[in-house]
């Protein structure tokens, strides 16, 4: 039991949700019990319950805001939380969080958990967040005297570095890709490790106007949703033809292979209908289906990969493969959620990815010189026009790029842009167009 | 300039800067107008960790101050 009252809290235990309550409440017991010889006050999981609880009787946050903390050399990675009732909650006086870098795609050995589930529970709060929504691994409430401590065992124990925060190039993340999955167009792991190993410094050090988010999804699935999440979002595509296996088709239409992987088992569905449930869905409407051979056009595709997924054993993505490069999505802080927008619509993702890294530093400087402070790239983008943003990373408008005329983004063609120019007499203009 | 010039260039602009202790990283651009960002982003990272300048952060922002000025998180928890 713990020892304060919690009647608002124990709410949120009923139902069949898993409740973080009792999860908080089952370590606040453990710590009570253990004979680990914890470094931060063994009361600390009691007095968070008991702080969480005065927040939703008096409706208002009680953590300050920020702080000057961290480990030394590092301008991100570690987030100050300070209670503003540190005499009734003396346990929670300091809680700072640290996010710890995950290994691409998250794959861990029992061992590696342990290890750090054992640190955490002698130097933190033994509370974890796996993962943040960022990838990393968040470990929740320590003092200020342990963070340097964590880190040291952290580095030289784990042989494990913290993320980012702040106004840093947060924890590039990715997708499992080639480990598990065959729709993976390139080795999201690979180039998540590279852009990590590079960019140490813009990721340790506060380096641009507010946070920046690489994130690789492998397929246009987009397990990691970099299309919503990420500043600049690497989406795997191909561009030549999807593989069809004819064969395979008829045997799903037959019913001797189950679609979706059989994943809609649940309740009887009916029998698979390739003509409402593949061809009728495809967004482009780019396929056919004659009782006996799929078809599909595959100019007009835009890789929705619903078919793929449908059939997997029968579609299969193309074998010349790149990734799309978006850019500027956002979460609603200012004028809403935004999308990232496609910029390159296709490059082959290949090592060293000088060519991608050359697009990263330009628009890396050009924000640097015209964002304003906490100015995320995508509202500098739609402040100054995809244009700009177009002659910053020196490409040239491309239909693509857009989804119909005259609607997302515009695009003003200069002069000098269009084969042959114009000529245009303003006196003659003005006459039958007044100011 | 030299080095030494550019730190106390910084330090003397924070220091006249009245009511204000933590800055944005392009506030220090704007010490240094002719010079690329990354150069004055370097620069400003090398005097926190000489212990000139340290870090504040929001955890999504971080704003950058002279060291010991302003609110202190040793201090944070007396004031009212």
């Amino acid at each position: 039991m713990t020892k304060r009252k919690t009647p608002m809290l124990d709410e949120l235990e009923k139902g069949s949700w898993p409740s973080f309550v009792s999860d908080m409440k089952q370590e606040a017991e453990a710590r009570e019990k253990t004979d680990v010889d914890l470094q931060t006050p063994r009361e600390c999981v009691d007095d968070l319950l008991g702080l969480l609880e005065l927040t939703y009787v008096d409706k208002v946050v009680h953590w300050k805001h920020g702080g000057i903390v961290g480990v030394f050399g590092y301008g991100g990675g570690v987030i100050g939380r300070y209670c503003d009732q540190p005499e009734e909650f003396p346990g929670v006086r300091d809680f700072h969080t640290m996010r710890v870098n995950q290994p691409s795609s998250k794959f861990y050995s029992s061992e590696y958990l342990r290890q750090v589930c054992e640190l955490w529970e002698r130097r933190g709060s033994g509370l974890t967040n796996m993962h943040g929504s960022t990838g990393d691994i968040i470990l929740l409430g320590t003092t200020t005297p342990q963070l340097e401590e964590v880190f040291w065992e952290l580095t030289h124990n784990l042989d494990q570095d913290l993320g980012g925060s702040g106004s840093n190039l947060r924890t590039p993340s990715c997708c499992i890709g080639k480990a598990r999955c065959e729709f993976a167009c390139y080795d999201t792991q690979a180039i998540c490790t590279e852009f990590t190993m590079e960019y140490q410094d813009e990721l340790h050090r506060p380096a641009f106007p507010y946070k920046f988010k690489f994130k690789f999804d492998g397929c246009p699935n987009g397990c990691v949703a970099a299309i919503a999440r990420a500043d600049m979002s690497i989406i795997g595509a191909w561009r030549d033809d999807i593989r069809i296996d004819q064969e395979a088709v008829n045997a799903y239409v037959g019913g001797e292979i189950k679609p979706n992987g059989g994943a809609h088992s649940g309740r009887d569905w009916g029998a698979f209908d390739i003509q409402k449930e593949v061809v009728d869905l495809c967004p482009t409407e780019c396929m056919s289906w004659d009782g006996k051979k799929l078809g599909i056009y595959n100019k007009e595709c835009n890789r929705c990969m619903h078919c793929i997924n449908v059939m997997p054993r029968a579609l299969r993505i193309g074998e010349d493969t790149g990734a799309s490069i978006l850019f500027g999505a956002k979460a609603p802080i200012l004028e809403g959620a935004q999308m990232s927008t496609l910029t390159i619509p296709f490059m082959k993702i290949e090592e060293p990815y000088e060519e991608l890294k050359d697009i990263v530093e330009k628009v890396w400087d050009y924000w640097s010189e015209e964002g304003k402070n906490r100015e995320r790239l995508g509202e500098l983008i739609q402040r100054e026009g995809f244009q700009k943003f177009l002659e910053v990373c020196e490409l040239d408008a491309d239909p693509r790029m857009i989804q119909e005329p005259r609607s997302n983004p515009y695009i003003f063609w200069k002069e000098e842009d269009v084969p042959g120019g114009w000529e245009r007499d303003i006196n003659e203009f003005r006459k039958k167009h007044q100011k | 300039m030299g080095p030494e010039e550019d730190r106390q260039l910084i330090v003397d602009t924070l220091k006249k800067k009245k009511g204000k202790t933590k800055f944005y990283l392009k506030d220090f651009n704007k010490i240094f107008p002719d010079r690329k960002p990354r150069e004055v982003k370097k620069l400003v990272n090398k005097m926190v960790t000489e212990g000139i300048l340290e870090y504040w952060s929001s955890g999504s922002t971080t704003l950058i101050g002279l060291k010991g000025a302003g609110k202190q998180h040793d201090t944070e928890e007396k004031d009212e």
